[in-house]
């Protein structure tokens, strides 16, 4: 399962990341790794997903010959529901997100900065295809927390000490988790949460150009 | 008054105009309206502003508008499955409005409630913000968006009664609701009309106040992501996308 490399896959990032969940609640998953999590929830842990198309309740993809054009997440995909599912409207979708009734959103970034700004919709010069419902999520939802990649191909820290890329939230990120480990927003800062698998703190400190407080 | 309308020209009969504002439901090609978007392109209307959370496919939904160059301005948060769109966009010939996508359904929302304007944080400190009022309420910025009144709004139902009350199928009820709301004129296409008094009237999820002509045909529903899994594996672990525990 380990590669070479130090520190954790997509995978591991993602099973990472669903022990941020807690019995009972309500969560939205964005696209990418965050998808992932959902094949790595705790035993014991009940957590409702949210699509923000109209949904409380997903369930797993249908089996062949099943799929039903009207029952879609928001990546569009053909889906299940399940016993407790709910439908709803866009309106009462976002209300729901608005309001803070959705616990936690995790999602994917491009970057993020020390103070809790989160970029990920948009690059310029790149072909735009639209913020969806992410500014919505990152405004509303009580706790966000971001899966990504520590550095870009290029080996360039994407945790930064202010974004460069147009926002889709400002001062809205709580925890990050990347390959690298966990850092927490804290005032001042990121503080190290925990060090993913075979990373050292020099190592992690190497890949953030964001300040790091103790 | 009667509602129901042999197809969809005759349910758009008298209503189209160049320049005109339109209100789309769906979310992708989940829910679309599509036997009046397929009127529209037969009318040959142009210039038109529609809201809409997305423009369609290539070739299919809002799609056919774009390819016989009728649409001017689109209002929507996701527009990444159009090459055309796209084409249209980056050449100058199609003007786009980027809504976060509660705020496009609260816009609409808003329109049809008699609300002209909310203060909501979506979008504070992002380009969404610019050249928008800025409210501090509790020591937290919000900014002011407009509610959305359009012409007419184009919405697509599960069932619906000769009365216009409405009930819509699993995910396919998204921005039918809030569009609906925000025309001034609504025209809803269904896949059943069924006799008043045949719907439970606990179970209407849009009453037919809101609703003023309809129409009843048959839809092609096309899958934009068909995703599935094996029998095999029913017992294994959670699909990779929307499994819980």
């Amino acid at each position: 399962m380990a590669t070479d490399a130090k520190g954790w896959d997509r995978n591991q990032m993602a099973a990472r990341a669903a022990q941020e969940l807690e019995d009972g609640m309500y969560v939205n998953l964005g696209i990418g790794i965050p998808t992932l999590v959902s094949n790595y929830i705790p035993e014991g842990v009940q957590v409702t997903l949210q699509s923000e198309n109209g949904m409380l309740g997903m369930g797993p993809f249908p089996y062949e010959g099943e799929e039903d054009p009207d029952l879609i997440n928001a990546g569009k995909q053909t889906i299940t529901e399940l016993p407790h599912s709910a439908y709803f409207d866009s309106a009462q979708s976002f209300a729901m997100i608005r309001g803070g009734k959705i616990a936690m959103a995790i999602l994917g970034a491009m970057e993020v900065a020390e103070n809790g700004d989160l970029a990920n919709w948009m690059i310029p010069g790149k072909l735009v295809k639209g913020m969806g419902g992410a500014m919505d999520l990152v405004a509303g939802v009580r706790r966000v927390v971001v899966v990504m990649d520590h550095t870009n191909k290029a080996g360039e820290s994407k945790v930064l000490r202010e974004c460069t890329l147009p926002l889709t939230g400002k001062g809205v990120v709580d925890r990050i988790i990347s390959n690298l480990g966990v850092l927490d927003v804290v005032p001042g800062g990121l503080k190290i949460v925990q060090l993913a698998d075979g990373v050292t703190e020099a190592d992690l400190r190497a890949a953030t150009e964001a300040t790091i407080v103790d | 008054m009667k509602k129901v309308y042999d197809d969809a020209d005759a349910a758009l009969d008298g209503l189209l105009r160049d320049g005109m504002s339109i209100a789309a439901g769906g979310f992708g090609l989940c829910g679309i309206p599509e036997l009046l978007i397929a009127s529209i392109h037969r009318s040959g209307v142009r210039d038109l502003t529609i809201a809409s959370n997305n423009c369609g496919v290539d070739g299919f939904g809002l799609g056919i508008l774009l390819d016989s160059k009728q649409i001017r301005k689109m209002q929507s948060s996701y527009v990444g499955e159009n090459a055309e769109f796209m084409r249209q966009f980056l050449s100058g010939e199609l003007e786009l409005e980027f809504n976060p996508q509660g705020t496009l359904a609260e816009r609409m929302r808003a329109g049809g409630a008699g609300i002209p304007g909310f203060y909501t944080k979506t979008g504070v400190g992002t380009v969404i913000a610019d050249g928008k009022e800025v409210k501090t309420f509790d020591g937290e910025d919000y900014i002011l968006e407009r509610g959305i009144v359009t012409d007419l709004a184009i919405v697509k139902a599960w069932k619906a009664d000769e009365t216009g009350n409405l009930v819509f199928r699993k995910t396919a009820r998204n921005f039918n609701v809030p569009a609906a709301t925000c025309g001034r004129v609504c025209v809803v296409e269904v896949e059943e009309i069924v006799p008043a008094g045949s719907l439970d009237p606990d179970g209407i999820h849009l009453p037919g106040i809101y609703v003023h002509r309809i129409i009843q045909g048959r839809h092609e529903k096309r899958i934009e992501q068909r995703t599935v899994r094996k029998r095999a594996d029913q017992n294994t672990a959670p699909a990779a996308q929307g499994e819980e525990a």
